[in-house]
């Protein structure tokens, strides 16, 4: 870890983020076709179950308690699927290119986790307007929009971190897309997501408190919602250590998918 | 090492479990030579190249480029050499510029220099005109010619290009053609490129290596290996029957036909 490679990752990193912002620029109808799934859970999901009063959400309102779920979901969704996007640039040869130039590994899974944060902050502004929309009150600071930033583009790394993982394994696109049909919906279901872990089986509760996306959603739900701040450094810390670890599992296995 | 040599080949191995894909072979390359690596599917070009370039790392015996070990300098010979993969490498949501761009910031040229880079490519490649369209409205020669472009930003002593011209029509073969000996011209780069024709290695070459079933089955230049022949009007792929005694075998699995063909398609 010498002070040059360090700036190699951080430059090299911001370059292929970079250029992933610049095709979003190119091409934004992504945004707006994303935006349809947490709208959906929102307007639908989240007021028929809001209607029942069926879920214990500790003082807040229904609406209140699944919007940082919903956040996180589209967040995650979005992650998962990066590994089809490095199995497509693999089958162009793109891949082979970027591993021949003197790019650290590290940068190029960082690069990737970059830009699906910035993918995951897009969805929150539409999250945080459509539930302004709906009338739903959320905790809108300077203060807290700091930290929600942070929180996503870290879950936003986990998850795009576990989907380069999976597709090194897996290598074609179409045992990609099974296995994060199998996952994505499971990750969610075990989390906190649409209701507490309190009402779960204890096995699931077992599950679910293994599962990153319960502490994004906890970090969400505290700063946008509760404003019980206690359990945050907490759940930050878990997914530092969560994404710092995969950064490095993935930036080991990821060339492998081009061979 | 020889001071005319670029790159100085020595045992090189590489097996994948039983298999041994490449079985020791030993060549060299010339400062400056246009050299062509010959060979049907599966001989064990592919993987050649995939360790020349450092994707591969040898099982044993290796290689040194610019006086530069692959394994142990990789990363300052990966500054040294630019690779045009078969398949297509230009991301084609982005316009040639951006592409251009994009590998000159990995290639570390300082940020002020970047730009006027990239615009020399470009002009180098004759495709300033289209500086600014999105990629994926380009034509197939024109596409490879950005490949070339992007894997010469950085002034390479050695290029490497796999396939070149597969999938290309005869007018975009001859212009690719034009400008990949036009860098070997203007900036005494090293051209290294594999084939499965023999014609275009006999008219572009100046030595051709024959690979099969992962030995180096010949070496030398096209006139020398046509003259053992004994006859006057004989072609490379006689050549090497004559010397070998064999006919290539035939190879490639399943998924490497379906991706070359899938990027035949795209460049198409």
């Amino acid at each position: 870890m010498t002070p040059r490679y360090v700036s190699q990752v951080a430059k090299k990193s911001f370059v292929l983020a970079g250029m992933e912002i610049q095709k979003l620029l190119h091409d934004p109808t992504e945004l707006v076709t994303r935006a349809v799934q947490p709208i959906l859970w929102l307007g639908i999901f989240g007021e028929a179950l809001s209607t029942v009063r069926a879920i214990p959400t500790g003082g807040v309102t229904y609406m209140q308690f699944i919007t940082p779920g919903i956040l996180t979901q589209s967040v995650v969704f979005i992650a998962i699927f990066y590994g089809l996007n490095i199995i497509w640039e693999r089958d162009m040869g793109l891949l082979q290119k970027l591993l021949v130039s003197p790019t650290p590994r590290l940068a190029l899974v960082l690069g990737k986790m970059g830009s699906a944060g910035v993918r995951g902050l897009a969805q929150a502004v539409i999250v945080f307007l459509f539930a302004m929309v709906l009338g739903v009150p959320l905790i809108m600071t300077p203060g807290t929009i700091a930290a929600v930033i942070f929180i996503v583009m870290l879950g936003a790394g986990f998850f795009t971190g576990l989907s380069m993982i999976i597709a090194s394994i897996v290598k074609t696109r179409e045992r990609f897309m099974g296995i994060g049909q199998v996952i994505t919906l499971p990750l969610f279901f075990a989390s906190s997501a649409i209701y507490p872990i309190t009402i779960m089986p204890s096995w699931l509760q077992a599950v679910a408190y293994l599962n990153p996306l319960s502490y994004m959603v906890d970090g969400l739900r505290s700063l946008l919602v509760t404003g019980a701040t206690g359990q945050l450094p907490f759940d930050v810390a878990i997914l530092v250590a969560v994404t710092c670890l995969i950064s490095v599992v993935s930036a080991f296995m990821y060339p492998k998918v081009a061979i | 090492m020889n001071d005319g040599e670029l790159i100085t080949v020595r045992g090189l191995t590489k097996r994948f479990g039983d298999l041994t894909a490449v079985d020791a072979i030993s060549f060299s390359v010339h400062k400056g030579e246009v050299f062509a690596f010959l060979g049907p599917n599966g001989a064990g070009k592919s993987t050649t190249i995939k360790m020349l370039i450092t994707l591969l790392t040898p099982t044993s015996g290796g290689a040194t480029i610019d006086g530069l070990d692959l394994v142990r300098n990789s990363s300052e010979v990966r500054r040294r050499i630019g690779y045009v993969p078969q398949l297509i490498s230009v991301d084609g949501t982005l316009t040639a510029y951006e592409n251009l761009m994009l590998m000159a910031r990995l290639y570390d040229i300082p940020s002020r220099e970047c730009a006027s880079r990239a615009r020399e490519v470009l002009s180098f490649l004759e495709l300033e005109d289209h500086a600014d369209s999105l990629v994926r409205t380009f034509s197939g020669g024109m596409i490879r010619r950005l490949e070339i472009g992007q894997a010469i930003v950085h002034r390479p002593r050695a290029l490497f290009l796999d396939e070149p011209t597969s999938g290309l029509d005869p007018v975009a073969r001859q212009t690719v053609w034009q400008h990949i000996l036009e860098l070997k011209k203007s900036y005494g780069t090293t051209i290294f490129f594999s084939t499965h024709q023999m014609e275009e290695a006999d008219a572009m070459s100046d030595r051709v290596a024959i690979m099969n079933t992962g030995h180096l089955a010949v070496i030398g230049t096209p006139q020398e290996l046509k003259a053992k022949t004994g006859k006057p009007d004989a072609n490379l792929e006689e050549a090497f029957i004559f010397i070998t005694g064999t006919h290539f075998k035939e190879g490639g699995d399943f998924r490497e036909v379906r991706r070359s063909r899938r990027a035949e398609r795209r460049r198409g």
